[in-house]
């Protein structure tokens, strides 16, 4: 029964994106533009310094438009349930959903991978197949990595959700999350590898960067596109993947069960 | 209606927007839709006029027709003298347009910031603002409200500032669209009188839309009714009964319980319910009950009897759903 | 004595508002006054907008950042040093960003469509145009301004110029023609959004896409992607062809050296043709409704 409520919860978020066509048209030709002038921009690059951070140039190619088909689905940037949620927090109105028969973060999560599909369907598909005519792509062969890639890629919506699930109960403390969004989106922007894979930052600041949850976001999936991790180090990039993501979950369970008790105590 | 120049006047106003219809993943239907269909009415300066209709039925095209927000697609329009389409923001200055359920006030300054936008947007004169502020703080009661973010404003307050802020550049007719949708008892009376007054007092035109025909029965003397974009009603409120073919009931107290009375001479009497010595008759609003009460009088053992007009809300049901029979 | 009043007020007043002023004038003393508005709702937040600011700042730097971290790695990108790319970047990020804070809320006309707010400013006695773009009206925008002109000062400062009073000139020049130019791209992009009221990231990517671009040398881009933006989206002009004049160096397409000085001429004509658009845009919602 549980299952299937929050498959239904999936399916809604999922539909309800499906909706907004022209912004999703809208969407993917701007991922497109910036997947262009970020394709020359890196080809400049590797053409002085071939092989830099252990990519081909077609790798490195690859790396820029698989950024723009998953700046999307996850969330790099923020966007997707957030807002809601903190509107729903504002106005109070969480307090009914706390008093539900259903976990409130899981009934979130749920949504958020429905939209996640949606969007690696509509926004990564398109703006992939025209990188991939324009440029020489270097796209997997094997249908193993394929299935690799996607388990990736869920895996790191999930720890993109829990990122910003936690981003959204801040909510409960500062009475204007804009800060906090803001904050969130300059990590996203920074530590997931949009503006550059991680793989190119110097010394300590990329291994740092390589270690935080937001390597989970673009880092970890296009390395194993790309066949960076095979074998054991698939497992070790999921597992990696995985361990943020629950650690972050548990954090945000932590969490809302502080506010929750804020929220009583405030109504009594 | 009135002949000659009105302030506000309509001669087959028409509004023809085309609608899309999505009818496959990428083909679409395209269909047009007459939202207003021919209208013409004439309102005098002064007049306070109740503007009534279904959901979709052409009111808010033709208020944001009369605002300026939307061009016709046909006839002639003119509020002031002045072609509102053309001449959209001379016109501003002289009309106000309250949406009832859009605020216009700013969410987080007080209220009075507000209305300070007010006073320089529009160019209103010092001392002329000041006594229009202090008479609609006075009469809408906002004395108190003046410093308080309008974000913590209840519905019924955040109302009434909008209306004043609607006031203070002494605009010469006022349109209210649903001005008291969502307010409690109080705040609706309150709205009202001010409305009352306003129209009383500064002689300024109103022309409101409304789902509460209480609104309409305690302010307007002049209704109009529009239904597919076509004015169905133009006329005082009490003549609508005689257009809606409705009924007005008589409730007669017989000695004792009898069969359901039945009257040979008048066929369009029908007995609607009997409860114990007590018959409700309905019969056409338009005949007179006189002769209807002589001739039960004549026939049964009378004791008592009342009649009651018919409520408006059933009124203006039955039209429309004569209109949709149609 | 007092029923005179009255009656001539009534009379008098119409007059006294309808002095005949020119639409530009009346538009940017409403932009000015809905501007006071959104700074003073601003103040009812003031931690959140030190942090908004802060952000903006950053978000921007970062940007710089990952050009800093490419060069840790390369001596020239496209042929170019690293404090000629800060002179194109630095003058880029200004223009962008002055026309950012003027009319970086104009994205929200689809919204304000959709939701059928934009009935309420057309209600009102200005332009409506002024009231779009002050909509939101956001100070801490200035981060991203701020964040320009210091990576402008630093190419500036480090590059070994041949100043001629004419280098000094343009350099004005060009942020003030550049940020009119990604103005113009502000306000047609509005108005495209009359037209379909869901597409403001189309937008973005003239905007920010645009901004990005720019950034980086003509040399890094193919020849038609250059093409395209100097003769069908003329962002060109904005810092890519008044920069290399300054910095002596060849211009792209083989442009003869005059065109560093026409982006007065293209921003002029950059607005007579969004002027149109959001007229025509305009035009089609008092029509349609929506």
């Amino acid at each position: 029964m549980g299952m299937r409520l929050y498959a239904v919860v999936a399916a809604g978020g999922f539909r309800r994106h499906a909706t907004y066509r022209i912004a999703t048209a809208a969407g993917v030709f701007t991922n497109t533009v910036f997947g262009f002038i970020l394709a020359y921009t890196y080809t400049a690059l590797w053409d002085e310094r071939p092989q830099l951070g252990g990519y081909d140039l077609s790798q490195a190619l690859t790396y820029v438009w698989l950024g723009q088909a998953l700046l999307a689905t996850s969330a790099m940037m923020g966007g997707g349930f957030e807002d809601e949620l903190v509107e729903r927090i504002r106005t109070g109105d969480v307090a009914v959903d706390l008093y539900r028969p259903v976990d409130l973060q899981l009934w979130w999560l749920a949504g958020d991978l429905g939209r996640a599909a949606f969007q690696l369907l509509a926004r990564g598909v398109v703006p992939m197949l025209l990188g991939a005519l324009a440029f020489p792509l270097a796209l997997p062969g094997s249908p193993g990595v394929w299935l690799a890639f996607l388990v990736s890629v869920t895996l790191g919506v999930v720890v993109s959700f829990a990122l910003r699930y936690l981003v959204a109960l801040s909510a409960f403390w500062l009475m204007d999350g804009a800060g906090a969004a803001q904050i969130a989106f300059l990590a996203g922007l920074f530590f997931s590898g949009l503006l550059l894979p991680l793989t190119l930052f110097p010394g300590v600041l990329g291994e740092v960067a390589r270690a935080l949850p937001w390597s989970a976001l673009l880092q970890v999936p296009a390395d194993v596109f790309l066949g960076k991790h095979a074998g054991w180090g698939l497992v070790e990039a999921f597992a990696f993947q995985g361990g943020w993501a629950l650690a972050l979950l548990l954090a945000g369970r932590l969490v809302q069960s502080v506010a929750t008790r804020r929220v009583v105590v405030q109504g009594g | 209606m009135a002949t000659g120049t009105g302030f506000i006047e309509l001669d087959g106003v028409e509004k023809v927007f085309e609608v899309r219809r999505r009818t496959g993943f990428l083909r679409s239907e395209r269909r047009e839709v007459r939202a207003v269909d021919g209208i013409g009415f004439r309102v005098e300066r002064g007049e306070m006029v109740g503007y009534i209709g279904p959901n979709g039925a052409g009111k808010s095209t033709t208020i944001k027709m009369l605002t300026g927000i939307l061009t016709p697609s046909g006839g002639r329009l003119r509020v002031a003298g002045i072609d509102p389409s053309r001449e959209r923001t001379r016109l501003a200055h002289r009309i106000g347009v309250v949406f009832g359920q859009r605020t216009t006030l700013w969410w987080d300054l007080p209220l009075r910031d507000s209305y300070r936008l007010v006073h320089r947007m529009y160019r209103v004169p010092d001392a002329r603002f000041r006594e229009n502020l202090e008479r609609c703080v006075e009469l809408l009661d906002l004395g108190a409200l003046l410093d308080v973010p309008v974000r913590q404003l209840s519905l019924g307050q955040r109302m009434r500032g909008d209306i004043a802020a609607a006031l203070l550049h002494d605009p010469e007719v006022l349109y209210l669209d649903e001005p008291t949708i969502g307010l409690d008892v109080v705040s609706k009376a309150k709205v009202r009188g001010f409305l009352r007054d306003l129209n009383a007092e500064r002689g300024t035109t109103v022309l409101l839309t409304t789902h509460d025909l209480t609104d309409i029965e305690q302010l307007c003397r002049r209704v109009m009714v529009i239904d597919h974009g076509r004015l169905m009603y133009d006329g005082a409120l009490a003549g609508l009964h005689e257009v809606g073919e409705s009924e007005r009931t008589l409730v007669v107290d017989l000695e004792r319980e009898l069969p359901p009375i039945r009257l040979e001479s008048e066929p369009s009497v029908r007995t609607v319910k009997v409860e114990g010595p007590r018959q409700w008759l309905a019969f056409p609003a338009s005949g007179s009950a006189a002769p209807l009460v002589a001739r039960i009088a004549a026939e049964y053992p009378l004791v008592d009897l009342s009649v009651r007009e018919p409520d408006i809300e059933a009124v203006i049901a039955k039209m429309y759903a004569s209109a949709e029979a149609r | 004595m007092a029923e005179v009043t009255e009656v001539s007020r009534a009379v008098e007043v119409p007059d006294a508002v309808f002095v005949e002023r020119s639409r530009l004038v009346e538009g940017v003393r409403a932009y000015g006054l809905i501007v006071a508005m959104w700074l003073r709702s601003t103040m009812a937040y003031r931690a959140s907008f030190a942090m908004t600011a802060f952000g903006n700042f950053a978000a921007t730097g970062f940007d710089f950042v990952a050009i800093l971290l490419m060069f840790a790695h390369v001596d020239e990108l496209g042929g170019y040093t690293l404090p000629e790319i800060a002179l194109l970047y630095g003058a880029s990020g200004t223009a962008f960003g002055l026309a950012d804070l003027v009319l970086g809320s104009m994205d929200r006309l689809g919204r304000r469509v959709r939701d059928g707010t934009l009935d309420t400013l057309l209600v009102r006695p200005v332009p409506v145009l002024a009231q779009v773009a002050a909509d939101r009206f956001a100070l801490r925008r200035l981060g991203r301004i701020t964040q320009g002109l210091l990576v402008l000062g630093y190419g500036l400062a480090v590059l070994d110029i041949a100043w001629t009073p004419l280098k000094v000139v343009m350099i004005p020049l060009m942020l003030l023609s550049g940020a009119a130019i990604f103005g113009a791209v502000f306000v047609g992009g509005a108005a495209f959004q009359f037209f379909a009221q869901d597409a403001a990231e189309v937008q973005n990517s003239f905007t920010y896409g645009g901004n990005t671009l720019l950034q980086y040398p003509p040399t890094v881009f193919a020849k038609d992607l250059v093409r395209g933006v100097t003769f069908v989206v003329p962002l060109a002009f904005v810092n890519w062809l008044p920069t290399l004049y300054v910095l002596g160096r060849e211009y792209p397409l083989g442009l003869p050296e005059w065109v560093a000085f026409l982006p007065p001429v293209v921003a002029g004509v950059c607005w007579g043709l969004a002027g149109a658009a959001w007229r025509a845009g305009l035009r089609s919602y008092r029509s349609t409704g929506n």
